[in-house]
């Protein structure tokens, strides 16, 4: 089986290297500029060849291994390539789970790289001895352990292959340490055969047409998919053939601009009142690169009873998993929708105006709601800052208000939901802009997961702006509790005096505490150029995200 | 509607495979009612018959995301009416109230051999579709049943 995916083996360097020198090879002939990872025992021969290369490839150490695994995430969603991160087997490799389920949740392309002992002790609960690859079976798109080193360099070249086909996911090497210290040849040229391309599936063509051309009040429900392929200015035509409004997934935001008229913002649980009456109100749902997450439908059962869907997705698994289709278009995004295009006539239905939403532009007075904090960081900042966000109320409160212009500048963590996601993600989001300014919005519950992370970007002198939102509690759990549990508080009151600003500085960074919008605005204009700068802006710990 | 239904899918003969295959029923709560699994005419491959109970839903779920699989190469739907399955089986039987003459009897009229034998017991091999088999086991529930061992479904389609 492992020949039938070579095709060619020539060229071979007569010098037999080392499996871990085999890896780093590789990994440049894969384009790979920067790895993320931490050393450990299993690893240390990996991290000598680092060492030897390190003109070629640029090591990040994060302050854990969760931390690597976020900020190559958001590496990958920007540099558009798959990424890289490395950690030693045990403890090393159990930190990335949650960083690995983040990727296959929101379908991003990162190799995650683990060592481990030698083939012969797998299994014997040696020291840091974990099955990693059991473990992780059901979060990536493929998996392997390299058993033996004349694998070793076709299955790197293959996980980046299948990371990077189709809909992106991780995918994880396994390398045991005796793998990393044996030697074979290494093929400068080696070539894969062409992965078997699932071509887009255009068959009901016709029928997605007649369906929009009958339909009276076409929706448009734009999602990761859209993202993750920049075809928002073909959905930007579509909803002007059609009239159709447009609203996004958390994952779809910035697939269209904020400021297209047509765009109503965020639909689903938390979306804004234009987009989720649009969708509730429509005859026709249009939806594109979504998986109908239950965030964004709530209950399926009643989701869209008496409306006709269209599903656009490259995954055929998605097709009907959540929602039955009327019409399901199985494929890649930047074929079927010109195809669309070119078969649909222009209905121009007229669009009702009243639906628009506008978000305020500027903050509506100078106190330090989240709205207005948002507004004025937004306000602050060019449509091409990227924006990071940790997990809870101040990720809905960016997701409705914040005025995203351009794909990959909301980076979240969508599917998974994992709180400690910003500030990895900051990092690598920074890095992969050459070190330019980013920000990220964060809850003093998120933030305490992985701020330690402020070390990595101190050291690699990142200009992130981090706007803490500190109202003393879990707030989207609180929220909950004072909805549905009769305000029975349970263990989401954080009794903490920590000193955030004091903090920041502790790590090297600098912070301060705001206590109202101009002070705010003052604060963002003294951020330093060189390392991150942290904004307290205490809230009240009963703002809540307005449901629609 | 739940019905049984067959899938088989020819996969990378490779260890940790099974663990994918089985974890992707797992993951969705699907039970497997029996899977059988062995090399192909290529050693590179293997081909797994898995049986299992489901509505419309479930298989299009199970086909789609075994099909996403990296070491799945192939998966087909078998039509349970049509395809050519069969199950093997091993029963121990206690050999005590009935004569050796009887079970014999019962053992030919399913087409059965015996496999192994002693003084006290019997251990015949059934072959044949699960319905067969799940009547001799009925049967020799009366003569007394020591162990049973059946190697689930085997199938594939009818026709070339």
């Amino acid at each position: 089986m492992y020949l039938t995916a070579i095709t060619t083996c020539v060229n071979f360097i007569n010098m037999k290297i080392t499996g871990a020198d085999i890896l780093i090879k590789e990994l440049m002939r894969q384009g790979v500029d920067t790895v993320f990872g931490y050393p450990g025992g299993y690893v240390i021969d990996i991290y000598d060849e680092l060492y030897k290369n390190a003109d070629n490839i640029r090591h990040i150490l994060p302050a854990s291994e969760q931390g690597a695994a976020f900020a190559a995430n958001a590496y990958a969603r920007i540099t558009d390539k798959p990424s890289v991160v490395l950690a030693t087997g045990g403890p090393g490799a159990t930190n990335l789970v949650t960083g690995i389920a983040a990727a296959y949740l929101d379908s991003v392309a990162v190799i995650f790289i683990t060592g481990n002992v030698s083939v012969p002790m797998l299994g014997q609960d040696s020291f840091q001895d974990i099955d990693i690859v059991g473990c992780t079976l059901p979060i990536v798109k493929h998996s392997y352990i390299v058993k033996d080193i004349c694998h070793l360099q076709w299955i790197i070249a293959e996980a980046f292959q299948i990371a990077n086909t189709g809909r992106k996911g991780p995918v994880h090497i396994d390398i045991p340490k005796n793998v990393q210290q044996g030697t074979y040849d290494y093929d400068p040229n080696l070539k894969l055969s062409e992965p078997a391309k699932r071509h887009s599936d255009l068959s009901a063509l016709d029928k997605a047409v007649s369906l929009i051309e009958k339909s009276k009040r076409p929706y448009i429900y734009s999602g990761g998919g859209v993202t993750a392929t920049n075809t928002g200015d073909l959905i930007i035509k579509l909803s002007e053939m059609t009239g159709a409004p447009i609203g996004m997934s958390l994952m779809g935001i910035g697939s269209v601009p904020a400021s297209y008229y047509n765009n109503l913002g965020m639909s689903g649980m938390f979306g804004t009142e234009a987009a989720v009456t649009a969708m509730r109100e429509a005859d026709l749902i249009i939806a594109l690169g979504v998986r109908f997450s239950d965030r964004a439908t709530g209950s399926a059962g009643k989701f869209a009873e008496n409306t006709s869907v269209i599903h656009i997705d490259i995954d055929p698994a998605e097709i009907g998993k959540n929602i039955q289709p009327d019409v399901c278009l199985c494929g890649d995004l930047r074929d079927i929708l010109p195809a669309l295009l070119e078969k649909l006539s222009d209905m121009q239905l007229s669009i009702d105006e009243k639906k628009q939403t506008r978000i305020s532009e500027s903050p509506r007075s100078d106190n330090l709601t989240p709205q207005n904090i948002i507004s004025a960081v937004n306000g602050h900042y060019d449509e091409n800052t990227v924006v990071t966000t940790d997990v809870g109320q101040h990720q809905m409160w960016v997701a409705q208000n914040y005025r995203f212009e351009k794909p990959k500048t909301l980076l979240s963590s969508g599917g998974l939901g994992a709180m400690g996601y910003g500030l990895g993600a900051g990092v690598g989001a920074s890095l992969a802009h050459g070190g330019k300014r980013t920000v990220l919005f964060t809850g003093d519950g998120s933030f305490l997961m992985n701020l330690s992370e402020l070390k990595t970007a101190v050291t690699h002198k990142l200009p992130i702006t981090i706007i803490l939102f500190n109202n003393g509690t879990l707030g989207m759990v609180r929220q909950m509790q004072t909805l549905s549990f009769d305000k029975h508080y349970s263990s989401t009151t954080l009794e903490n005096n920590t000193d955030y600003p004091a903090l920041a500085k502790a790590f090297g960074a600098a912070g301060c505490t705001v206590n109202n919008i101009t002070e705010l605005k003052d604060a963002l204009e003294k951020a330093p150029l060189d390392r991150p700068y942290l904004i307290e802006c205490k809230i009240d710990i009963d703002e809540i995200v307005e449901t629609s | 509607m739940t019905e049984k239904f067959i899938v088989g899918i020819i996969v990378s003969n490779h260890f940790g495979v099974l663990n994918r295959v089985a974890g992707l029923y797992a993951k969705r709560g699907y039970n497997i009612d029996s899977l059988a699994v062995g090399e192909t005419e290529d050693p590179a491959y293997s081909r797994m018959t898995i049986v299992s109970t489901g509505d419309e839903y479930m298989r299009s779920q199970v086909l789609e995301q075994l099909n996403k699989l990296h070491d799945v190469k192939m998966v087909v739907l078998l039509d349970s009416e049509t395809a050519v399955s069969i199950e093997h089986m091993l029963v121990k039987l206690k050999l005590g109230k009935e004569s050796k003459t009887t079970i014999s009897e019962l053992i030919n009229s399913y087409a059965g051999n015996v496999m192994d034998f002693g003084e006290d017991f019997i251990t015949a091999e059934i072959s044949g579709a699960s319905e067969k088999l799940e009547r001799f086991i009925e049967q020799a529930r009366e003569i007394g049943i020591l162990e049973v061992c059946r190697s689930g479904l085997i199938s594939v389609k009818q026709g070339i």
